[in-house]
């Protein structure tokens, strides 16, 4: 008994391994590929490794665009996209979670309700109104929703809010104490926590937003750098060790993010899979 | 202020309470209301402005001939026009649903599969997690063009493998047959945010379940069907519904893939939304492209309730009291 489960844990250790190869396999050929001389780029059969790896190639791939205006770019909107996130669903929640007024069980189903709208169910409306607002080709239309709370993020911050007693927030109102300052200065230190998950959220989100950009953004100095991947690649740039290189580079802040937040970034996940 | 005290309350931490009482709201009851309306304003009026209005908007205008600046009510012309004479309309309706049914049940079924045997203990373990969900954290535009690369018809990753072992590769990307397996091969390599939610809840799942099984003989095979499914069929379910949200909203990997937009090869790629997007932003049919956009918002609904019907009979409801 105990040799067969000794074995049967041998094998899955054995599709486990093989496995991993095939998830690594691909994130390490797009850093070869970055590595690697235009002929080597072509060759075939194609080689693992190349001969002699260019660093340069980063330097040289980030400076066939002006990458770095568009890294700034998305530096703007993820900014003020986690300021919005944060501010907005921690405030939005707080009234879901520690008051009681009229009507809030019926507005919080709307809440649930509105996260299984799709998205481009609004999207060529609310296009019309950012036009008609004259906020095409700013950032404003990539910016200004995130002021306004995310379903999902209300909900997961609400049943953040609901883990903390009530005792305290009630106590303080006994005391005199108005919302705002409870929120503000007694709330807030408790949800740091979550906060830090949906400002992560929203860093991912915005980092890699491509549909939002391509439609609102039309000026190449205003373009984000998912954006101004595509545009580079678009060109007839096909120097795939380049593209690479550059592909690579735009994925780096998420995973040093994900490495010193690992945690934060999976807690996000499973709440999402509260929701039932 | 470094006390964090709530009993040392301050004149200026109610100064908004005192602004109430002043203009005749005596009542504990209706400064409640009054506040609780306050934080949730932000909300009502992105709801308002962002999803409800819009969706109005788009509604009336569905029914008119409009291009952002004339407007010309046409009656149900734009419907009649969706089903009768666009034959892009069915086409990127089919590729939808095709991708939609072979996407789904794969990345579900991955994300389980994983999740199961990354939930026992095996040597390794916190590294192999981190593996496996490594890729779902490889987001944007980049990934899309790794997966062109690795899919390259003659000299790509993929396809060598495949010769070494013997097998011809299909042309993926370049041929409109091979294209959504294309795309759903990436997302199996990117289920690993899928597998985190089953892994989350396996390990709530108490081990004695699993002990007691296999006391009465229940063989490993029995024990995930008859424990391990029946528990994770919640989260299943989740990501079913929110998997047939998403995969009626695919539309970047159409849009990257095919290059411009377009679709191609052949529209394979043209999928509901492209389709849609390239209606509204390319030839400006914007009460046409409202019109589909309703006809989306009703299919993803009818699909959400089936779905919902059809849980009853196998979601496992723990005395209620999960919800």
């Amino acid at each position: 008994m105990v040799k067969k489960k000794k074995i049967g844990d041998l094998i899955l250790f054995i599709v486990l391994c093989l496995g991993a190869v095939i998830i690594l396999i691909p994130i390490a050929w797009m850093v070869s590929t970055a590595l690697k001389s235009a002929p080597e780029v072509a060759a075939y059969p194609p080689r693992l490794l190349p001969e002699k790896p260019l660093f340069e190639n980063f330097a040289i791939a980030w400076n066939k665009a002006p990458f770095t205006r568009y890294t700034i770019n998305t530096l703007i909107i993820v900014f003020f996209n986690i300021i919005g996130g944060v501010f907005s669903n921690s405030f939005i929640a707080y009234g879901f979670a520690k008051i009681n007024f009229k009507g809030k069980a019926f507005l919080f189903n709307i809440v649930l309700a509105t996260m299984m709208i799709p998205g481009f169910v609004t999207l060529v409306p609310t296009y019309v109104i950012f036009s008609k607002l004259h906020w095409v080709n700013t950032y404003l239309p990539l910016i200004v929703p995130m002021f306004f709370g995310n379903a999902f993020h209300i909900f997961m911050m609400r049943q953040f809010y609901r883990t903390i007693p009530n005792e305290l927030s009630e106590a303080a109102r006994v005391d005199g104490a108005g919302h705002f300052y409870i929120w503000g200065k007694l709330m807030m230190p408790l949800v740091k926590p979550v906060m830090a998950t949906v400002a992560l959220i929203n860093f991912k989100g915005a980092w890699s937003d491509f549909q939002g950009p391509l439609l609102y953004l039309s000026d190449r100095t205003k373009y984000t750098l998912q954006l101004g991947l595509q545009v580079f690649k678009g060109q007839g740039f096909t120097e795939w060790n380049y593209l690479m290189a550059v592909s690579f580079l735009s994925m780096i802040p998420i995973l040093i993010l994900f490495f010193c937040f690992q945690n934060y970034f999976i807690q996000g996940m499973n709440v999402g899979g509260a929701v039932k | 202020m470094q006390d964090k005290e709530p009993f040392l309350i301050e004149r200026r931490h109610y100064m908004f309470g005192k602004i109430l009482f002043k203009f005749g709201v005596r009542k504990q009851k209706t400064r409640e209301n009054i506040y609780g309306y306050i934080f949730i304003l932000p909300w009502l009026i992105g709801l308002l402005a962002f999803t409800l209005g819009p969706m109005i908007f788009s509604f009336i205008t569905s029914f008119a001939d409009y291009n952002m600046l004339k407007i010309d009510f046409i009656g149900i012309g734009n419907y009649t026009r969706m089903f009768t004479k666009d034959q892009l309309f069915w086409k990127s309706l089919g590729n939808t649903a095709i991708y939609a049914v072979m996407n789904i049940p794969l990345v579900t079924a991955g994300g389980v599969i994983v999740a199961v045997i990354l939930n026992k203990s095996i040597f390794g373990l916190r590294t192999f997690r981190t593996i496996y969900y490594l890729p779902s954290i490889m987001v944007g535009v980049g990934t899309y063009f790794l997966w062109m690369l690795l899919l390259d018809p003659a000299n790509g990753l993929v396809n060598t493998v495949l010769g070494v072992i013997g097998i011809q590769g299909p042309a993926w990307l370049t041929d409109p047959n091979w294209t959504k397996p294309a795309i759903i091969l990436m997302h199996l390599w990117g289920l690993g945010g899928q597998m985190l939610l089953y892994l989350a809840r396996l390990q709530s799942i108490p081990q004695d379940y699993y002990e007691a099984a296999a006391l009465d003989g229940a063989s490993s095979f029995r024990q995930f069907r008859s424990i391990t499914v029946p528990l994770l069929s919640p989260i299943i379910f989740y990501n079913l519904t929110i998997g047939i949200i998403g995969a009626f909203q695919i539309f970047q990997e159409g849009y990257i893939f095919s290059g411009d937009g377009s679709g191609k090869p052949a529209g394979s790629l043209l999928f509901y939304n492209l389709h849609l997007w390239n209606q509204a932003f390319k030839n400006f049919k914007t009460g046409y492209a409202n019109a589909m956009c309703w006809f989306l918002f009703a299919v993803v609904m009818v699909m959400t309730l089936i779905n919902q019907k059809l849980s009853k009979k196998w979601v496992y409801e723990e005395d209620g009291s999960n919800g």
